[in-house]
């Protein structure tokens, strides 16, 4: 179960790292791409490749981003002058060419037998006791700074919980870490040992878990009205928002745990995620960067109105174009982390247009042009496709038609976002009611 | 107005009682298709000067616009701007030279908010190539200071500091319009092309529009305007520029255009 756990981190991250490319593509920049999953197959088979061949592997997906970004210098060159239109349509196809190129081409990608065997990273690494510290600091590290963004993330967002009031700073940030970690040792216990208890003690951890977010909004509102009320009329949005947001840190927080285990007892998967986090969390910074200065302006500018962002003086092309290739290196990355992850890559599945869609939904899920939300689409997502996987033993169908249901429940639960929150989750609603 | 920090190029011909074209077009030549919408056109804009161009709707006014800062590559024809040939020039790089325009209807980025707007049309930024990011992150970082605070100078001197934060989609037609008026004065131009300044704008808004016009021409700044209002034109402009069927019709001052026989003829019909 918690290695079910790990991988299904894994893929999350990998999906998060794909998405952010196609998030600074189409989020900041307006460029559709349609055949994303063609910059992950491309920078998956090089990697592999190149590496199978003796290369090392840091090089190896150097070449594989670097190429990633060639594709995208060579789709920018030809379409970029156009419409926004004909790119979708070009990387639709450009993705279905690499497919049949993969396919076909044996000698280089054994066609459709596949190719495994290929070398992994930190394989065969087994850290002594100081590395593995320094390693499980950092981790440590990048997920306080995230919990911490989180946290501020809520207190800004959710009002009436969580709200501090006056004279009383002291707001319940103690007593809801405690119930958190309690929270996260039940279900620790509960991935590892599956005793029924413990489904106790994680619904009655993470109920105190919540209302300890509501200890200070009630001080105040109990003076003029009963705290049920209060909790009642608060909305139920900020009540689903903060039980799911601890019920998922309870989550993180056993993956976490699994790594540090892993790492001491070298275990592979651990050293995999913790490596794809790092890349994750150094790539989220740098862009975060590079969108708030001033050339993440221009992209923004390009995004709403080209033709204003050339006659202040911009060279729009060149911008599209870095846009493109940054986003097509990062995605040709994340590809090589795909190939890692999955150990065997074959053409149809590792350019399978499904991929790409599922970035879209990703990005269209947690809100266009914004990279924090693209995180929270992946983790949604992927959370969405671990829990429904259960379904198999909850419904009397084959798996053929389970999976057609957890497709069409996704498509559906898009349909209902588009309609309730059109922007996406962490979208600002002003940004739609804008004029033109 | 030496040390007027809103243009560092003033120029001492936009003072001196002779002004020198600052933008010349000759024999400019478009057509769409069978449509000849700008025909053998020619234009002078004297350095300082405030320009006026008028003519009928369908005239050619805005394609000839387009033609001059290059957005649509002419048939035929040149323009020199500052004594340089600019026909050949991408339009990124003309509005880089100090020739800037706007827009008929006014566009401006709605989901970026009112100091961004204006942040953006400041040329050559460090921060704007990618790699600055990493090689001097420290001037751009002081660069942007000094940015934020010339695009506060100048949203306060149009009256629209109180919407700094908002964003830009949130303005309503005339607040758009003084936006992009702003914007244009933060690319550090030495020539701007209205069009249709007054177009859509209440009486008290098109007053203080034209006191602004006058105001930047002081400090430097010589202007291009496309008006249908001729008030504005008969306050502002010292030059007219008159097309119609795109066409050169006439030219001259406003009073001369004004009472010119063939313009009215085409104004108001036979």
């Amino acid at each position: 179960m918690v290695n079910y756990l790990v991988s299904l981190g894994i893929f999350t991250a990998i999906f998060a790292l794909f998405s952010l490319g196609l998030n600074l593509q189409w989020g900041y920049t307006g460029l559709i791409n349609f055949g994303q999953v063609a910059f992950l197959g491309l920078g998956a088979y090089t990697t592999i490749l190149l590496s199978s061949a003796g290369v090392p592997l840091i090089i190896a997906v150097g070449v594989g981003a670097i190429l990633a970004a060639l594709l995208g210098l060579g789709i920018g060159f030809s379409t970029l002058r156009l419409r926004e239109d004909y790119l979708a349509i070009v990387t639709i196809g450009v993705a279905e060419v690499l497919q049949r190129v993969a396919l076909n081409e044996e000698w280089l990608t054994r066609g459709a037998r596949g190719v495994y065997g290929y070398p992994l990273p930190l394989r065969n690494f087994n850290p002594p006791l100081v590395v593995a510290l320094a390693m499980v600091a950092l981790l440590t590290a990048i997920v306080a700074l995230a919990g911490w963004r989180w946290w501020q993330w809520l207190r800004h967002h959710i009002h009436g919980p969580l709200q501090p009031t006056a004279g009383w700073q002291g707001f319940s940030l103690i007593p809801y870490l405690v119930c958190l970690a309690g929270l996260q040792f039940s279900l620790w216990q509960l991935c590892t040992r599956g005793s029924p208890i413990f489904w106790f003690g994680a619904g009655l951890s993470l109920i105190l878990a919540v209302g300890c977010c509501y200890i200070d909004s009630f001080r105040e509102a109990s003076q003029r009205q009963s705290p049920l009320k209060t909790l009642l009329t608060q909305g139920w949005p900020t009540h689903l928002i903060l039980l799911t947001s601890t019920l998922l840190a309870g989550v993180l927080g056993v993956i976490y745990q699994s790594v540090v285990l892993g790492l001491f007892n070298n275990d592979y998967k651990s050293r995999l995620l913790w490596l794809v986090i790092l890349v994750l969390a150094l790539m989220f910074w740098q862009l975060e960067r590079w969108v708030h200065s001033p050339w993440g302006r221009v992209l923004k500018a390009i995004r709403e109105d080209e033709e204003v962002a050339r006659a202040l003086g911009k060279n729009v092309f060149v911008y599209k174009l870095q846009s493109f290739m940054l986003g097509g290196a990062m995605t040709g990355v994340a590809g090589a982390f795909y190939a890692w992850q999955l150990s065997f890559l074959e053409p149809k599945g590792t350019f399978d247009s499904l991929l790409t869609f599922q970035a879209w939904t990703i990005v269209v899920l947690g809100g266009s042009g914004n990279n924090a939300g693209t995180l929270l689409g992946a983790v949604i997502f992927w959370a969405y496709t671990g829990l429904t996987r259960f379904l198999n033993d909850a419904l009397p169908l084959d798996d053929a038609r389970i999976g057609a249901f957890r497709v069409m429940l996704i498509g559906l639960l898009l349909v209902v976002l588009m309609m309730w929150r059109p922007q996406g989750i962490l979208g600002k609603k002003e940004e739609l009611t804008l004029g033109r | 107005m030496g040390d007027n920090p809103l243009n560092p190029v003033a120029s001492p011909a936009a003072q001196s009682g002779h002004p020198l074209p600052l933008l010349v077009a000759h024999n400019l030549c478009k057509s769409f298709g069978g449509i000849q919408a700008v025909d053998h056109v020619s234009l002078e804009v004297g350095q300082g000067s405030i320009t006026g161009l008028i003519g009928p709707n369908g005239a050619g006014k805005t394609t000839l616009f387009n033609l001059l800062c290059n957005f649509i590559r002419p048939d035929s024809g040149r323009v020199v701007f500052d004594g340089e040939p600019i026909g050949h020039h991408p339009p990124h790089n003309i509005a880089l030279q100090g020739l800037l325009r706007t827009f008929q209807v006014a566009r401006v980025l709605s989901r970026l908010s009112v100091l961004e707007n204006m942040l953006l049309a400041a040329p050559h930024q460090t921060g704007e190539k990618l790699w600055n990011s990493w090689l001097q992150p420290q001037q751009i970082r002081r660069e942007e200071q000094q940015l934020v605070e010339k695009a506060k100078l100048i949203l306060d001197s149009v009256g629209l500091s109180h919407m700094t934060q908002s964003y830009a989609g949130a303005l309503s037609g005339g607040q758009r319009k003084l936006l992009e008026m702003a914007r244009v004065l933060m690319a550090d131009p030495r020539l701007v092309l209205l069009d249709e300044p007054a177009a859509g704008v209440n009486p008290t808004l098109i007053k203080q529009i034209c006191h602004y016009i006058q105001q930047w021409n002081r400090e430097g700044i010589t202007f291009l305007i496309i008006e249908h209002n001729m008030d504005v034109i008969m306050s502002l402009c010292d030059r007219v520029w008159v097309m119609a069927e795109g066409k050169n019709l006439a030219v001259g001052t406003p009073e001369q255009v004004q009472t010119d026989p063939q313009v009215l003829e085409a104004y108001l019909g036979q």
